[in-house]
């Protein structure tokens, strides 16, 4: 009963927090707020036993990616939006679209018989991370590094400012 | 420790952040906002990786893990570059409305 009490506290922080995202007019609220859906789901991984998980969501995901975010919306002037739907897409085309893949996709997972293994006991998973990474996926491992060095250089020569001569 | 929490909790959780992230996505002219919808909806892809190597069990029980690394570091690049370029056009353009990028259009 406490594993499921907890579960819906953490989906309420975590819905709560993306619908404000979604739905805020001003986008420096939709910033912060996206804090509020990452913890969530960071414990989310918790309560599935995904210890790593959960570090690699604080650490990248709220002390990176969101401060990253957070910066970008500081520095572009007129973020205020007034009018906050798209021209090719309005708020109605939008919430019909998805409402209807929402229908289709809780059609397909409630009418699935879905495999439940029997709950193992709670144990770090470090180690078998670890070992995937330097055993089977190794080459993709190798490769992310690639693509992290790429976006690191990209992302240095587009946003420098250029000097005109 | 599954308490009576069963598979269909989370993916129908992961389901919400996903359309949540959509219709950000969808309705959005903020080039920011657009990337905020993405950084929901790669959540949501993570949730149910993660609640699938739980309830999966046997040995593919940390590829699951492992794909939602990727799927982190993946949107880590992902938001620095689209940022970068945000940046770049607001140096330009002095707007990230994305309905007035429309430079390349003919």
């Amino acid at each position: 009963m406490l594993t499921q009490f907890i579960f819906y506290i953490l989906a309420a922080i975590t819905v709560l927090s993306a619908g404000i995202t979604a739905f805020s007019r001003n986008i420096v609220y939709s910033a912060f707020a996206l804090f509020g859906a990452f913890a969530g789901v960071a414990g989310i991984y918790i309560l599935l036993g995904a210890d790593f998980l959960f570090i690699i969501q604080i650490f990248i995901y709220i002390g990176g990616i969101l401060v990253v975010t957070i910066f970008a919306v500081m520095l572009t002037q007129g973020i205020a939006e007034v009018n906050v739907s798209n021209r090719a897409v309005g708020f109605m085309p939008a919430l019909i679209t998805m409402a209807g893949a929402g229908a289709v996709m809780l059609y397909a997972i409630v009418r699935t018989p879905w495999y439940h293994a029997k709950a193992a006991p709670l144990a770090p998973t470090t180690y078998g991370i670890g070992n995937a990474f330097l055993g089977p996926y190794v080459l993709p491992f190798e490769v992310a590094s690639i693509v992290l060095l790429a976006a690191l250089v990209g992302a240095v020569v587009i946003s420098r400012q250029e000097t005109r001569q | 420790m599954t308490g009576g929490l069963t598979l269909n909790h989370f993916l129908v959780l992961g389901l919400i952040l996903f359309l949540l992230g959509g219709y950000c996505v969808l309705s959005r002219r903020n080039a920011i906002g657009i990337l905020l919808g993405i950084e929901l909806i790669l959540n949501a892809a993570n949730v149910n990786y993660i609640a699938f190597s739980f309830f999966g069990g046997g040995s593919a029980k940390y590829d699951g893990q492992v794909f939602a690394i990727f799927v982190i570091m993946l949107a880590a690049a992902e938001a620095v570059i689209g940022l970068a370029i945000i940046l770049a056009i607001y140096q330009n353009l002095r707007t990230i409305d994305v309905g007035a990028t429309e430079t390349l259009s003919g």
